[in-house]
């Protein structure tokens, strides 16, 4: 890590170092309490046994949960998500890594184009983006349905996948796909024998990242999915701009607790937090 | 580019083409026509944006509210990076692991959750008034204030991760030579690690800027029906007044809005000591 601490000389207390630390400690502090306080609130508050989201909840019990099994248009809403966010996970890890291979390998001119295009979903507000699609779909003398929403999806969720898998490129050895190729494999043979398990778990992590995204979307989903193809999130925020209830938190609290246990999973097969950096 | 990684980036460059830029020009000749039909040119929508004062205020007020969300993520982000950088390893994977959990975690659960905690009988105002610091619940939903709190906490990894990456690779022997030559804690961290960092600290300004004003659930839940910003105004004359050429003139300002500020901050990372040297 770092060097060891050299002392100022004449002071036996560094008063300034400890100045500085204390603060940078308290900020953090504050951050961290900032950061996780909002998830443990809206779990204890699921867990009231009355009407009312009030905190602290007056009495625990699941009875909101339970209350989720006959939510039929919430379960509907759910699967919706799952199913397009499978789906734009799928074409986002195989069209993504596709072309992380051919910028990583290329450099150049074209290919900072190319990455500066696939990238720029993350700068350009999606809201505006999820309207255009809208328009674009509309001119075509076509409708908004599912397989628009994947695609809509694919363009703002692709860019997670390329910066995590081209930083794992830039950590292969390129002599060993030299080796590779010399010992005789063909292209097809090297990626699946050498670059995909060394590149394999920056994938997984942008995949990860990627299949968040979209069960979390909104401003995309807001413009290409209706009635019929209402997805989770949309369906959250109406219920919580309208009636807020407690069925509300439950979901929330749901959401949380699985949301935890996947990004330990893919910090254990993925290494996320490495991958993020 | 060879042949065979054009093969390899040509299935995501065609989607792009045909469901990013074709869209995005579709759009930009929408603001441009008198109809949804693409009819006529004209530039009325444009001239009506920037005549009305209500609309301009409504820009004005958005890229006010992601520049004061950026500075807040700052203000906490920076030190976390910082700590973080100094951790041990296990204790780093334990920080970051909390800092990514709140954007992995829905952004519709994440606001929820501040309407739980900001609200007249909230978590915070139940916090004031039991020790007396005010006598009547605080107004802090539907202000201001509120939806930039909850924009930093939603938006404070993008600000981290960046500055994270940057100080990682930054050689830690140059502080320490600082600090040996005499220089104080603060001063190192004001004349040394500071500028060495700034690369990180423009990157995740860029992205939490980008991200905060175009935040449209924290928006709409914290700030409500009567705080419009961009987004919320878009989604409104497209979706509820249906006026398409106006809307579509709107998202083409908010875009370059967008992008005119992002490109601002890049020509200072330029302009940076640790850039001039790679």
């Amino acid at each position: 890590m770092r060097s060891p601490d050299l002392q100022s000389p004449g002071s036996v207390v560094d008063w300034e170092a400890l100045s500085l630390r204390f603060v940078f400690a308290a900020l953090t502090a504050v951050a961290i309490v900032f950061l996780i306080g909002p998830s443990l609130i809206v779990i204890l508050t699921s867990l009231t046994a009355s009407q009312s989201l009030r905190f602290p909840p007056s009495g625990l019990s699941f009875r909101w949960y339970l209350a989720l099994l006959e939510a039929d248009q919430m379960q509907r809403a759910a699967w919706t998500s799952l199913v397009v966010a499978f789906w734009t996970t799928l074409i986002s890890a195989v069209l993504g890594t596709a072309a992380s291979l051919a910028i990583a390998r290329s450099g150049g001119a074209a290919a900072k184009a190319f990455d500066m295009l696939f990238m720029s979903p993350l700068l350009l507000p999606a809201l505006a983006f999820g309207f255009a699609a809208l328009v674009f779909i509309y001119q075509l003398g076509l409708r908004p349905s599912i397989p628009f929403l994947v695609l809509g999806h694919v363009v703002v969720c692709v860019p997670f996948v390329l910066r995590t898998t081209l930083a794992a490129l830039t950590q292969l050895d390129p002599a060993l796909l030299d080796a590779s190729a010399s010992l005789g494999a063909g292209g097809w043979m090297t990626f699946r024998r050498v670059t995909l398990p060394l590149i394999g778990r920056g994938v997984g992590a942008g995949s990860f990242l990627a299949f968040m995204a979209s069960f979390d979307n909104v401003p995309v989903s807001l413009f290409l999915a209706d009635e019929r193809t209402e997805v989770l999130p949309i369906h959250l925020w109406q219920q919580i701009e309208t009636n807020l209830d407690v069925r509300t938190a439950a979901v929330s609290g749901l959401i949380v607790v699985l949301t935890l246990l996947l990004m330990l999973l893919a910090e254990r097969f993925a290494g996320l937090t490495r991958q993020m950096r | 580019m060879q042949s065979a990684d054009l093969k390899l980036v040509l299935p995501l460059a065609a989607l792009f083409a045909a469901f990013f830029v074709a869209p995005l020009c579709v759009l930009i000749a929408m603001s441009l026509s008198t109809d949804a039909e693409l009819h006529g040119f004209t530039v009325a929508h444009y001239a009506k944006f920037f005549t009305d004062a209500f609309n301009y205020s409504i820009l004005w007020s958005t890229i006010v509210l992601g520049v004061k969300a950026t500075l807040l993520c700052l203000l906490f982000g920076y030190p976390i990076a910082w700590i973080c950088s100094r951790a041990h390893a296990r204790w780093q994977t334990v920080l970051l692991f909390l800092v990514i959990l709140p954007i992995m975690t829905s952004v519709v659960v994440r606001t929820f959750s501040w309407i739980v905690i900001l609200g007249r009988q909230g978590v915070l105002n139940q916090i004031a008034l039991g020790l007396g610091l005010t006598s009547e619940p605080l107004r802090l939903l539907f202000t201001e204030l509120g939806v930039v709190i909850v924009l930093a906490q939603v938006q404070m990894p993008l600000m981290v991760l960046p500055i994270l990456t940057v100080m990682s690779r930054t050689d830690p022997n140059l502080a320490d030579a600082s600090r040996a030559l005499g220089a104080g804690e603060w001063r190192t961290l004001w004349k040394v690690t500071l500028p060495l960092s700034l690369p990180g600290v423009i990157a995740g300004c860029i992205l939490t800027y980008s991200a905060s004003v175009t935040a449209f659930v924290t928006q709409t839940l914290i700030g409500g029906a009567r705080l419009v910003y961009m987004p919320l105004h878009i989604y409104q004359q497209a979706i509820g007044a249906n006026n398409w050429p106006f809307a579509a003139a709107i998202s083409v300002i908010f875009m370059c809005a967008v992008l005119i500020v992002v490109y601002l901050l890049n020509l200072l990372t330029r302009m940076t000591p640790a850039d001039a040297k790679s």
